[in-house]
This record gives C-alpha cells, sequence and structure tokens, in this order.
C-alpha cells in the first residue's frame, strides 16, 4: 500500500518534553477498542493475510519469506535447463545419418521425450548452440568441424515442427515402456507396473484424457471405462519415419511409384502390427486382471443370490400352505369328536332326567296314596279323583327340580297329616308365584 | 475415481472459471493473463438466463429456454437458485407463476417437468438440487467448449445471506455436475475484488456501498475495503424493488395502452400474452437504458392482434418513479445500519443487470456528496459493465487460489483465520494547521482488521527541529452547519409544481444546498508520544504504525533520509 503524504506540518517538540528513548507509552488500545468481525476470505490480499495468520508471521517476515521464495523461483527456471552429460560416441554422428538420432538426447532433453514442451525444446536447442557453434570449434582451430551441429539443428527442426515429431515420436523406442513379464508381475505390484505401459502407451492417443488404470480400488464403471477405451483406442502413431527414401521425379519414376508403393504396405502392415500389439497387451493386462474377475463373480453371487431367494421363498410359501391345511383338518376333526360327545352325553343327561322325573312323579303319588287320600277308611272315588287330580295339576306346573325338592320332603313321610300339610305348603307357594290358581285347587286346600 | 471426485483435481490439473449462478442469469468468466474475461456461451450471450427448458426431451437453457416461457411454461425452470437448500415452506414462489411451478415432495423443493422423449412420456420431479445441477452442467460445458481445456474448478458466487445449508445444496449440485467448487465467495465483495483488480486501481482504505439490484431481489452490502481486505459491515436484502418491477411497470403501461385502442381486451389476463409482453418489456427496458426512446412490438399480443408502441425515457421515469426511489432508499437504509453516514462512503458498486438504468445512478448522485465515487455506466465512462462484475470477480479469485490444493483453500477460509478484530476508532497522528489548530491525520481508518500496518509521512516545521509526534485514536462527526432560514419561500414555490416529476427528483440536491455537511475528525485518546529530534529544515517524517493481532501497537517515526529513529510499543 502506497504512504501517504500529509502537507500539513507535525508540531515542534514542546520546551522541557523528555522521556526515556523518546517514546512516551499514554494509553493502548484494549479489547473494547475492537470488533470482532469476519473478512470476507477473497483477493490476493487475503491471502497473504492467511499465510501469516497460518504461520505466525509478523509483516516483515512475510516480506523478506515472499521476497526469498521469488528469488529461488528465478533461479530454479534457470537450472531446469538440465545438462545431460554428452556421449562422446554421440558426438561423433554423421549428420546425413540423421534418421537414425535420437533428437531428444542431442539436445540434452532425453528424460522428458515426448513430454517435452516446445518452450523446453528451444531453450535446449538454444543451450547447445552456444555450445556446438562451428564458429567457436573455429576458433578452437577445428575448422569445417559442423557435424553436430547440424545434427543440433536437423533434431530441433524435426521437434519444432508438429507433425514431424509426431511421427519421430511414433517410433521413438526409448520412450517405450515394455508390458510387464510374467515374472515381473508375480513379484512387483500388478497395478503399478501396468498403469506405467498404460501411461506411455496413452501418448498416442487422440483424445484427452485417458482413463487411468487405478488400483484395486477401482470401482466397476471406472474399469469398465478403461477398458472400453482402449479396446476403441484411437491412436495417431505413424510410421512415416521408418519409410525408405524415395527417389527423386528425374530418376526412374516407376522405380519411384515402386517405393512408394512399398512405403505405403510397409507403414500399413506396421500399424496393423501395432494394433494387433495393443491388442494383446490388453488382453494379457485383462486376463490377469483380479479386478474385473471380482466382478463378475459379484455380479454371478448377486444373480445367485436372487434365485435362491426366490426358491427358498417358494419353498416356504408351499410349506406354510401345507401346514395351514393339516391344521384345518386337524381342528375339523375334532370339533366333529367333540360334538358326538356333547350329543352322547346330553342324551344320557336327558334320560336320567326323565327316569328322575317320572320316579318323583311316582313318589309323589305314593305320598297321597300312603296317606290313603287324606281320608279314614276307604276312599271315595271322587276325592280319589280330586286328590289326584291336584298332584297332577301341581306336577304339571313345577319343573322337574321342584319335583325333585318336593320328593325329597315326601320321601320320608308316613304320616298323612304331615304329607298333607307339605302339599299345602307346595301349594300355598304356587298360588303365591301365581302358577295355580285357587280355584283349581280341590283336595289340598288349607 | 470416486475417490479423486471428493478431493479434487491436483492444483496443475486445474482449469478454473467464475461462475455468477444467478437467479435470473449466469455468467462464467475466466481470466487471460490475470485479466478476467466472461465468456460467451454458444449463442453468444454473456448473460445466461438461469433458464432450462426441455422440449420433445431436448434440453434448452439459457435465452433458449427464455423464449420457451412464451410457448412452453409447463416445462420451463426458471428463478430456481434462490430454493437450494429450502424448504418448501420457507420459499417464495411468486416469480416461478409463469413457468414451472414449484412444488412440495418430502419437504424440499422439486419440479415436475416433462424432459423425455414421446407424447406420453412419464414427467420426471427434479428436486432443485438436480435442476442445479443440469443447468451448472451446460454452463460448464460452455466454457469448456471456449477454452478448449475441460473446465474442472469454479469459484461461485452467493448471496450474502446465503445460509449453510444452501451453500452445502450448492456445493453438491456443483459436485453432482462433476465440478470442483474451490470457493463460494460472497457476491458484493466479489464485485468489489473486480474493480480493485484493475491495473489502474490502487489499494485505498475506502467504504464502498456495492448495490446489487437484480432481475428479483436486490441486495446491498456495505464494505469495507482496507489495503486490499475485505470486510462486509451490514446488508440489506430486498425482494419488492428489483429488476421485474421495473417490468410490471412497463408491462402495466402497455396493457393499458393496449386496452385503449381494442377496449375489453386485457393482455395481462391470458398467460401468454403476459409471457410474450413480459418478454418484449424486457427488452424495451434494456433499450431505454441505452437509449432515450425505445420501441415496444409484439405480434399477435392478445387474440390475433398485432401491437406496436414506443416509449420514451422520460415517461418511463415517471411511470417507474415509485421502484426507482425505492432503490435509494434501499442504498441508504443500508448506510444506516452500517452506523456510517453518506459522507463516509467512498464509492458506490452498482452491479447487476437492473444497474444498467440510468436513473437508478442519478438519483444516487444525488444522495452522495460530490467526493463519492458512483460507479454505475451511466455516471463513470470507466465502470464496468454491471452485469459482469460478480463473473469477473469470480474469476480473478478463482486464478488467485487454483494453484493451492484444496486443504490448503479450506485451512484460509477457515474461521480462525478470517476473524479478527477489528478496531473501531481510527489511529493517526496530530498535526498543526497554520492558525496553530491541532488536527487528526488518520493513519489507520476505523474497521481495519488487525494485523495491520501503515505508513504516512508528514511533513515537519518549516523551520526543521524537534518534533513532537502524537499518535491518538479519533473518530469522525458529521457537522451541520445551518445557513439563515431563507428556505421559506422557496419551499412553497416548490409545493405548486410538485406534480412536475422533474422539480421531485431535484429535491434533495436543493435541500443539499442549503445546509452543508461535513465529516470531521475528532481527536480522541493518546495512545503515545515521540520525539524526533533534529529534522533538517523542509524535511519529513515517516510514521509508520503496526498493530499486532494482540491489539499492541508499534510506533516506529524517523527522519525521511536519515539513520535511526524512534520505536516504541503499547502492549495491550
Amino acid at each position: 500500500m502506497a504512504t501517504t503524504l500529509v502537507q500539513q506540518p507535525l508540531p515542534t517538540l514542546p520546551e522541557g518534553w523528555a522521556a526515556e528513548k523518546d517514546f512516551k507509552p499514554i494509553g493502548s488500545l484494549t479489547k473494547a477498542s475492537a470488533t470482532q468481525r469476519t473478512i470476507e476470505p477473497v483477493g490476493p490480499h487475503f491471502l497473504a493475510h492467511a499465510r501469516r495468520a497460518r504461520h505466525k508471521r509478523t509483516f516483515s517476515e512475510d516480506d523478506r519469506i515472499q521476497a526469498q521464495e521469488r528469488a529461488k523461483n528465478v533461479e530454479e527456471e534457470n537450472e531446469s535447463d538440465i545438462s545431460e552429460p554428452e556421449d562422446p560416441m554421440m558426438l561423433q554422428r554423421e549428420a546425413k545419418d540423421w534418421k537414425a538420432q535420437d533428437h531428444y538426447k542431442v539436445l540434452g532433453i532425453s528424460k522428458y521425450r515426448y513430454k517435452a514442451t516446445e518452450e523446453q525444446i528451444k531453450r535446449a536447442h538454444r543451450k547447445k548452440v552456444l555450445k556446438h557453434h562451428p564458429d567457436k570449434k573455429a576458433a578452437a582451430g577445428r575448422t569445417e568441424d559442423d557435424n553436430f551441429f547440424k545434427c543440433i539443428q536437423k533434431a530441433t527442426e524435426v521437434l519444432l515442427d508438429p507433425v514431424k515429431r509426431r511421427q519421430f515420436d511414433s517410433v521413438d523406442e526409448e520412450a517405450e515402456v515394455e508390458p510387464p513379464t510374467k515374472k515381473q508381475l508375480a513379484n512387483g505390484n500388478f497395478y503399478k507396473l501396468w498403469s506405467k505401459c498404460f501411461k506411455a502407451e496413452a501418448r498416442f492417443s487422440k483424445t484427452h484424457p485417458v482413463p487411468a488404470f487405478g488400483d484395486e480400488k477401482s470401482s466397476k464403471e471406472d474399469v469398465e471405462n478403461f477398458y472400453n477405451f482402449w479396446y476403441n483406442f484411437d491412436s495417431w502413431r505413424t510410421f512415416e519415419y521408418l519409410d525408405e527414401d524415395v527417389p527423386d521425379d528425374n530418376e526412374n519414376r516407376d522405380q519411384k511409384r515402386h517405393v512408394e508403393r512399398k512405403n505405403a504396405n510397409a507403414r500399413k502392415k506396421k500399424k496393423a502390427e501395432d494394433n494387433a500389439r495393443l491388442r494383446k497387451m490388453l488382453d494379457d493386462c485383462s486376463a490377469g486382471d483380479e479386478r474385473i474377475k471380482r466382478f463378475r463373480q459379484e455380479a454371478n453371487a448377486a444373480k445367485n443370490r436372487k434365485r435362491l431367494e426366490k426358491e427358498a421363498a417358494e419353498k416356504k410359501a408351499l410349506e406354510e400352505a401345507q401346514a395351514a391345511k393339516e391344521a384345518e383338518a386337524k381342528a375339523a376333526k375334532e370339533a366333529e369328536e367333540k360334538a358326538k360327545l356333547d350329543r352322547e352325553s346330553s342324551k344320557k343327561a336327558k334320560e336320567a332326567a326323565k327316569t328322575a322325573v317320572k320316579k318323583n312323579k311316582r313318589v309323589l303319588r305314593g305320598s297321597v296314596k300312603d296317606a290313603n287320600y287324606f281320608v279314614s277308611g276307604d276312599a271315595s272315588p271322587a276325592t280319589i279323583d280330586a286328590v289326584l287330580g291336584d298332584v297332577e295339576l301341581v306336577q304339571a306346573k313345577v319343573d322337574p327340580e321342584e319335583i325333585a325338592a318336593l320328593a325329597g320332603k315326601l320321601s320320608g313321610l308316613k304320616v298323612a297329616d304331615e304329607i298333607k300339610a307339605v302339599w299345602e305348603q307346595e301349594v300355598q307357594r304356587l298360588i303365591a308365584a301365581g302358577k295355580v290358581k285357587d280355584s283349581e285347587i280341590k283336595a289340598f286346600k288349607a | 475415481m470416486s475417490e479423486t471426485r471428493t478431493s479434487g483435481p491436483a492444483p496443475a490439473d486445474r482449469t478454473a472459471i467464475g461462475i455468477t449462478f444467478g437467479n435470473s442469469n449466469s455468467s462464467i468468466a475466466s481470466t487471460v493473463d490475470d485479466k478476467a474475461e466472461v465468456i460467451a456461451n454458444e449463442d453468444g450471450d454473456r448473460q445466461i438466463p438461469t433458464i432450462l427448458s426441455y422440449v420433445d426431451g431436448e434440453e434448452y437453457y439459457g435465452q433458449q429456454a427464455k423464449a420457451f416461457l412464451v410457448r412452453n411454461p409447463q416445462n420451463t425452470v426458471a428463478y430456481f437458485r434462490d430454493f437450494l437448500g429450502k424448504d418448501f415452506k420457507s420459499i417464495d414462489p411468486t416469480h416461478n407463476h409463469a413457468s414451472a411451478h414449484p412444488q412440495d415432495v418430502n419437504g424440499t423443493v422439486s419440479f415436475t417437468i416433462k424432459d423425455k422423449e414421446g407424447e406420453d412420456a412419464e414427467p420426471s420431479t427434479l428436486s432443485v438440487e438436480e435442476v442445479s445441477t443440469r443447468f451448472l452442467r451446460r454452463l460448464v460445458t460452455s466454457a469448456t467448449e471456449y477454452l478448449g481445456k475441460k473446465v474442472t474448478s469454479a469459484v461461485i458466487t452467493v448471496p450474502t445471506n446465503f445460509s449453510d445449508k444452501q451453500k452445502s445444496a450448492l456445493l453438491a449440485a456443483a459436485n453432482a455436475a462433476d465440478l470442483e467448487v474451490l470457493q463460494l465467495i460472497s457476491e458484493p465483495v466479489a464485485a468489489v475484488l473486480a474493480y480493485d483488480a484493475r491495473p489502474e486501481a490502487e489499494v485505498q482504505d475506502k467504504i464502498v456501498v456495492v448495490a446489487e439490484l437484480g432481475g428479483t431481489r436486490s441486495d446491498v452490502a456495505v464494505v469495507a475495503s482496507r489495503g486490499g481486505m475485505y470486510t462486509v459491515l451490514a446488508t440489506v436484502h430486498d425482494y419488492e424493488f428489483n429488476g421485474s418491477a421495473l417490468d410490471k411497470v412497463l408491462i402495466d403501461h402497455f396493457a393499458k395502452e393496449f386496452m385503449k385502442k381494442h377496449a375489453g381486451v386485457d393482455p395481462r389476463e391470458n398467460a401468454r400474452s403476459l409471457a410474450k409482453l413480459k418478454f418484449e418489456c424486457e427488452a424495451t427496458k434494456k433499450a431505454l437504458s441505452i437509449g432515450v426512446n425505445a420501441a415496444f412490438s409484439v405480434e399477435s399480443l392478445a387474440e390475433g392482434i398485432d401491437f406496436a408502441s414506443t416509449i420514451n425515457r422520460l415517461r418511463y421515469e415517471t411511470i417507474g418513479r415509485t421502484v426507482f426511489e425505492g432503490f435509494t432508499r434501499l442504498i441508504e437504509s443500508v448506510i444506516k445500519k452500517a452506523g456510517l453516514d453518506v459522507l463516509d462512503v467512498d464509492e458506490v458498486i452498482l452491479s447487476g443487470g437492473t444497474s444498467h438504468t440510468p436513473r437508478i445512478a442519478n438519483n444516487l448522485v444525488n444522495i452522495f456528496p460530490a467526493t463519492t465515487t458512483i460507479l454505475a455506466p451511466s455516471t463513470n465512462t470507466t465502470a464496468v459493465n454491471p452485469s459482469e462484475l460478480l463473473a469477473r470477480g469470480a474469476a480473478l479469485q478463482a486464478s488467485l487460489i487454483q494453484e493451492y490444493e484444496a486443504a490448503d483453500i479450506d485451512q484460509s477460509t477457515h474461521a480462525a483465520v478470517t476473524t479478527v478484530p477489528h478496531i473501531t476508532n481510527a489511529i493517526g497522528v496530530i498535526s498543526v494547521s497554520e492558525s496553530g489548530e491541532e488536527t487528526f491525520v488518520p493513519v489507520i481508518a476505523p474497521e481495519t482488521a488487525v494485523p495491520a500496518r501503515r505508513t504516512v509521512v508528514v511533513a515537519a516545521p518549516k523551520a526543521g527541529g524537534d518534533v513532537l509526534i502524537k499518535i491518538a485514536e479519533g473518530n469522525t462527526h458529521i457537522k451541520v452547519t445551518k445557513p439563515e432560514p431563507k428556505a421559506n419561500g422557496s419551499k412553497a414555490a416548490k409545493v405548486e409544481d410538485a406534480d412536475d416529476s422533474d422539480a421531485d427528483f431535484s429535491d434533495d440536491e436543493s435541500e443539499d444546498e442549503e445546509e452543508k455537511r461535513e465529516k470531521v475528525w475528532k481527536i480522541g485518546a493518546t495512545l503515545a508520544e515521540a520525539a524526533v529530534r533534529g529534522v533538517k529544515k523542509g524535511g519529513k517524517v515517516e510514521i509508520s504504525i503496526n498493530v499486532n493481532a494482540d491489539l499492541a501497537v508499534t510506533v516506529t517515526a524517523r527522519e525521511v533520509g536519515a539513520k535511526g529513529g524512534v520505536r516504541g510499543t503499547l502492549s495491550a
């Protein structure tokens, strides 16, 4: 932040003002003179604030560290041009044999290869030119020694032309990563080894990004995506770089056409071979891929589980139906038996009751007979009729229990008066209960 | 893959953009060489209406979808941003009247639309999150096509009153669209950032009022910008005064005009006529922001009758007066809420589509003092297009933080880092005017977040010698000087021509002339005194004040160009 300039002057020091080291603290800021607020985490100055706050730096410390970091960045940029050691054999190369040379190695960027940016190639070229310029060699007494310089120029020409660079990258064997062997796979990490191989192969892809190989935790979708991508791989790899030299026009035209045809066929063949190679690589990889096996097993397990569940459910339903049916039959049978038993027992009881009633009635009738129809001497038929009529009447009006009770009362009695008293009492009770009318009773009137 | 989705791409693989996901319009912006640029989508729009429409299983968005509001309103979803993360009970569905209606599905807001091909296709019920995901996906696709690189990450702006639930709903919607959200930043701050990032801008301590006047809502915030750090002091949110209120004014105007010619036919009563009317009125409103006259014409507006008319800006400003005044009141109220005065405001940033309207900016010129910069297209030629401000701010923030790991960003935006004390009173030095009066020179402005460091260079007395440096707290108050009360006559005259709308607008102005209001610094408690001895003739003294996070103050004073100096600390 720019410092502001204030034109209005400061006051002069009053007479007699003195303090230790010329500084006199008077007040201070307190908690009360500040409000807690939230600053918006936005903007370059906030980033600086956050950096200071997180690393607990003061303003001046932060300024210093930032300055140091910036300075270091510049250095690193200069350093980043790797100076690979130059192979003395490479320096002996003939320029006309440029097709066989490793352009990246000539420029000293062999560790980047197809990943090298245009910027890096340009810088590497400049560096090499400064070192190997023929004029410099001439100054050292070696005139006409421009062979390696030509190599450098050729390498730059190839690498800075995107079309030519692709042609060279297509056949750059140094960039190739061989698929892992069985022995390697047995010892190493399957995923690491293969993903290295596919990463290298991905440089030929026309579409980016190329899906990653992933690891054992990758989802089914990702794995399928990966294999789909690679089985439909769209490669820009060409084999023009390996063409035989086509003779000039002014030589034999037929010869030229023949070579051209041969080249075209060779390219086609190599391309087909390359496709076959990639396909084989993929087959090998997918054959050993534990994830695919696992997904298949999981899918099967899921399918089986569903089937088994369905079967179990069906079986269970069937069993339940059977059990229900059996239970029903059993219940019906039991009910039937019970009903039969009930019928029999009630029949017996009824018969018993009937016999009891008969017996009791006999007792009643017997009682009046025992009492000689409540007269002394021979009873007239009219009297007998009247008494028996009353007995019949009473018997008809009362229910079997009362008959039994009455019979109980009468059974032990022999004296005519007592028997009569019982009868009269009974008749009285019936009259009181309104079952028998007074007028109907002839003999047992009190 | 699922793992990488949560942690986001590595900083080196990121392509980050800024997104303004608005309720009415959205924008996307990217940075090229540290300059933010708003990206035009396939249709060439920089303001992309936040609308999705489905016709025969085809998905349309933006301007194309907006056109379907007339013909296919029930399968068109509009104005859904504000529903994110809210329950059905708390939403305001007014604006959705002419499009798919929000529905309550287990408390979440949803829309039922036919988004599949075929006459009798089952309509699907989409939650508002799903709709947002689909819309964001379209925005990202547009940006990806424009940039030629897969857009992986974004900074999205949100209103200041977006709750945590709404934020997490937005994050979920963005993640579902395969978009890593680097940060959600609040809208007013994005606008301030867009202005501060201009190369000609200087970092200053200033109070900024950011008025975002949008289509369905207006949000105004007072932001203290202190050394490039922003603190929101107060906000107001309003759902009455907005772009659609202005549309309503024009709709009513033209509907009445139509009814004058064709008695008994009210185009507002038919849904399709109303949609056509609204669509054209919006265009007319935009035209009136640029020119003083605008044509209005709709084919087959109602009952097959074509309608054409014109309107001039004066008429528009007359019929929309209540709305325009509403905006002004809104801005005044937020300043009051922040406990400030219009004199404290250094800058007013108008943002959002409605800010193009010249009347709004002109009204603000009248209420603010001449020293306040009103940044709107009609008052300031260097103003940034207000519709693009937020997206630019978001893009700038995205370019700043895209190189950081997601964890780093999280840590830096943690409350422990962002919540800091702000000093309430200014800290400054005392200087003397020519008449010998002590005046306060603010060095650290009030509402500055600590730790803070400011330096000021003050002239020494002309004769040089020993000078006293007195560090004090200070605050402002508004001094009102009233002239002679002679205004009686003129006021009566004003009442007479009150029906003339022009005179109404100039009311504030004439009152301003009557009483003079000034901001004056008052010296508060003295904090420290120091002496710098033997200053040269015509020399200057550099004073730097450093307030630590624990409110301890360090004062350093030295003569410019001299060695040594005084240094002292006041512990908190």
